[in-house]
């Protein structure tokens, strides 16, 4: 197991490496001016600061010169202060937003964590669940149905499944509006006396005791966990279905069935946990997705997570905020691997000795 | 002929191969494999429902200008009745830059001037010229990304799998870094990176989608290539003293390359459905610019009104989703002919 983790660990420089290399190599489609963002705050005024922004900060250097900046920052040889370094943390400025883009994603991260904290068990559940059933009735009424609907899942785009769901659950009945909270949740949130101890909406106002409050965080994340889960559920099932057929036809099965098992201990005790081993990727890689923030989603119901900040930057074409929301993602995505690999490792004997 | 004893087992193959049945000409050119695959695809209905809808979508694209003349130079700019900013709805009367009337309209809707059919969205663009030169926006794209994804995946599996060892490693660790990156989030960068550069068009998402889906490709393609590079026939190529290019184009990619053919071809509805996500976040195409993604998008702006405005989505989105669909229903077919779990049984 040891060796296994070591290998998977020694990965991760070279997966750094390697996403920092494709971040980097977008981020040279721009001019040294629009590169300064990444160092210092204010759009330089004239010829004369250019020039001063590009020589101090190594702008005009060869490529893998300012790749190593970019990863590390410069220091200012006068004060000691480091200016940027994506590895630090520091992305540099968003001229859009006027701050640093870290704190953007300071801003925005908790919100994007809140709605995978809920997300999550429905989107692993039903889809699992629907799948082993298609599975053991393979060819009955239920296969075809999870069947039509996996197709009509991975043929819906998010953003119609979002809209079409906003038109019935919004528009018409008023049930569950867009956005992140009401406006009387915001103003007895900036009225004071609300503790954020984690930033996440739906656990500050537990935690205060606010069950109204977590009510409403509720309320408008679940037209978003809907539109995730749907569309995860389609994949899950066609996935956790072929899987589980495969593992039916196993000679152990047989076995179990030939000793005089129940059909429900086959399934459930014999079957289920060795098809599942093969959907934990695909679970992992989804909950990691949720991580990164869910571009798409966010965007159609106004959630203020994330994904929506990327989006909202890409359509101001603001290239450095974006491209510092990509390195952020990156980290995160290599992270969560990371732990999803070890955890597999964990499961599936054949993965670590393999 | 005398009575033949088979092994236990399934002996589909061997009962195939011992048949006296007739070879016919496409099975001689695609090989039984592969025309196995094919009359998979042309046996099952989901496929035959899907290459209906594929059928349906060619003839949109085909006969657009016979079904909504284009107003103007440029047909891919959706004409502008006015410019309120507020939709108008289904039904009502097309006043400025009319189109010609074409053969079917009085015959369908019985009124001898144009309106709005599916309404108008904010800036007043009408929603059905939309979706009918949207049809051919969306194959364009697709048929381009497709090709350019096709061909470097291709081209990377083939060296990877052709010269093995570290060549391989490399190619193959590039990927993985690849397939690790959000999709949707890195093509979105890409765009905003390229549309300063290129200008607005269809062009930096095209490249934004290729840049990000080539990979399925280079590994399907290459572990074809490595079980086919085994074959007695690349053997005795080998042998006999044949060029390593050689052998590469005339003897192990004629053999590969089907299931990555067929796959890539069908990968037009995901790849329609990216461009779609991306203009719907505001990313490529210019304003008005004939595409589905882009009329959805103009529905962002009435999410408080949706009540009313309900067309601006529905019927762009109906077609877009048709249209994938028709693709996911061909390609799930497929994807049961591929299992080699399958094979010999259709």
């Amino acid at each position: 197991m040891s060796t296994y983790i070591i290998r998977r660990l020694l990965l991760v420089p070279v997966l750094i490496f390697g996403i920092t290399l494709i971040i980097f190599g977008m981020l040279q489609f721009l001019g040294p001016v629009e590169r300064s963002a990444l160092y210092v705050r204010d759009f330089p005024k004239n010829d004369k600061q250019i020039q001063g922004i590009i020589k101090k900060y190594g702008l005009d250097r060869p490529v893998y010169e300012q790749y190593w900046r970019w990863l590390v920052g410069v220091k200012d040889p006068a004060t000691g202060v480091r200016n940027g370094g994506v590895l630090y943390g520091d992305f540099g400025y968003s001229r859009t937003a006027s701050q640093p883009v870290i704190d953007i994603i300071k801003n925005r991260f908790p919100n994007t964590l809140d709605l995978a904290l809920w997300a999550v068990v429905p989107l692993l559940s039903v889809g699992i669940w629907l799948g082993v059933q298609a599975a053991v009735h393979q060819n009955g009424w239920i296969d075809q149905a999870a069947r039509i609907f996996s197709i009509v899942g991975t043929s819906f785009p998010t953003f119609v499944f979002g809209l079409l769901v906003l038109i019935i659950f919004y528009a018409n009945l008023g049930w569950f509006p867009p956005g992140k909270m009401s406006d009387w949740v915001s103003q007895v949130i900036y009225a004071g006396g609300f503790h954020q101890y984690t930033h996440l909406l739906s656990i500050d106002a537990l935690l205060n005791g606010r069950l109204d409050i977590f009510l409403d965080a509720l309320r408008h994340m679940f037209l978003p966990i809907l539109t995730l889960s749907y569309l995860t559920w389609a994949t899950f099932v066609r996935v956790t279905r072929s899987s589980m057929l495969e593992v039916l036809r196993m000679d152990y099965v047989t076995t179990a069935r030939a000793k005089g098992l129940k059909e429900n201990v086959v399934i459930n005790k014999h079957a289920r946990p060795n098809a599942m081993i093969s959907i934990t990727t695909l679970a992992g890689m989804s909950v990691v997705g949720l991580l990164g923030g869910v571009v798409i989603t966010e965007t159609v119901f106004n959630y203020p997570g994330i994904g929506k900040a990327a989006a909202d930057a890409a359509a101001q074409l603001d290239v450095i905020t974006i491209l510092g929301f990509a390195v952020f993602n990156g980290l995160i995505l290599i992270l969560s691997n990371l732990v999803v690999d070890i955890l597999y490792g964990f499961i599936d004997p054949r993965v670590r000795l393999a | 002929m005398t009575e033949i004893t088979y092994p236990t087992g399934d002996n589909t193959l061997l009962k195939e191969a011992l048949s006296d049945r007739k070879i016919g000409r496409v099975e001689r050119f695609l090989g039984p494999e592969n025309y196995r695959i094919l009359k998979g695809l042309l046996k099952t209905p989901a496929s035959i429902m899907g290459f209906t809808l594929i059928g349906f979508f060619i003839l949109v694209a085909v006969f657009a200008p016979a079904i909504i003349p284009p107003v103007g130079n440029d047909p891919y700019k959706i004409p502008r009745d006015g410019f309120s900013g507020e939709p108008r709805g289904m039904g009502s009367e097309w006043k400025k830059n009319v189109p010609d009337m074409p053969f079917w309209y009085k015959t369908v809707t019985g009124k001898d001037h144009w309106v709005h059919i599916f309404g108008t969205a904010q800036g007043q663009y009408d929603i059905f010229y939309g979706m009918i030169w949207g049809t051919r926006t969306a194959f364009r794209t697709g048929f381009i990304v497709v090709v350019s994804t096709f061909l470097i995946g291709v081209i990377l599996g083939s060296i990877s799998a052709f010269y093995g060892g570290i060549v391989d490693n490399i190619i193959m660790r590039i990927v993985d870094i690849f397939m690790t990156l959000p999709f949707i989030l890195m093509a979105l960068i890409l765009a905003a990176v390229l549309t300063p550069v290129i200008g607005k068009s269809l062009i930096p998402s095209i490249i934004a989608l290729i840049a990000f889906s080539w990979m399925g490709y280079a590994r399907i393609i290459r572990g074809d290539i490595l079980s086919v590079k085994e074959r007695d026939y690349v053997l005795a190529a080998r042998v006999v003293g044949v060029r390593n290019y050689r052998i590469l184009f005339r003897d192990i990619l004629p053999n590969a390359i089907f299931p990555t053919l067929v796959l890539a071809s069908l990968a037009i509805g995901d790849v329609v459905l990216g461009f779609a996500a991306l203009s719907f976040l505001g990313i490529g195409t210019q304003v008005g610019y004939a595409d589905w993604g882009q009329i959805l998008s103009f529905a962002r702006n009435w999410i408080t009104s949706l009540q009313t405005y309900w067309y601006i989505v529905v019927w762009p989105g109906l077609i877009l989703v048709l249209f994938v669909m028709g693709w996911n229903l061909v390609g799930d077919a497929l994807r049961d002919v591929l299992d080699p779990r399958m094979r010999g049984k259709t």
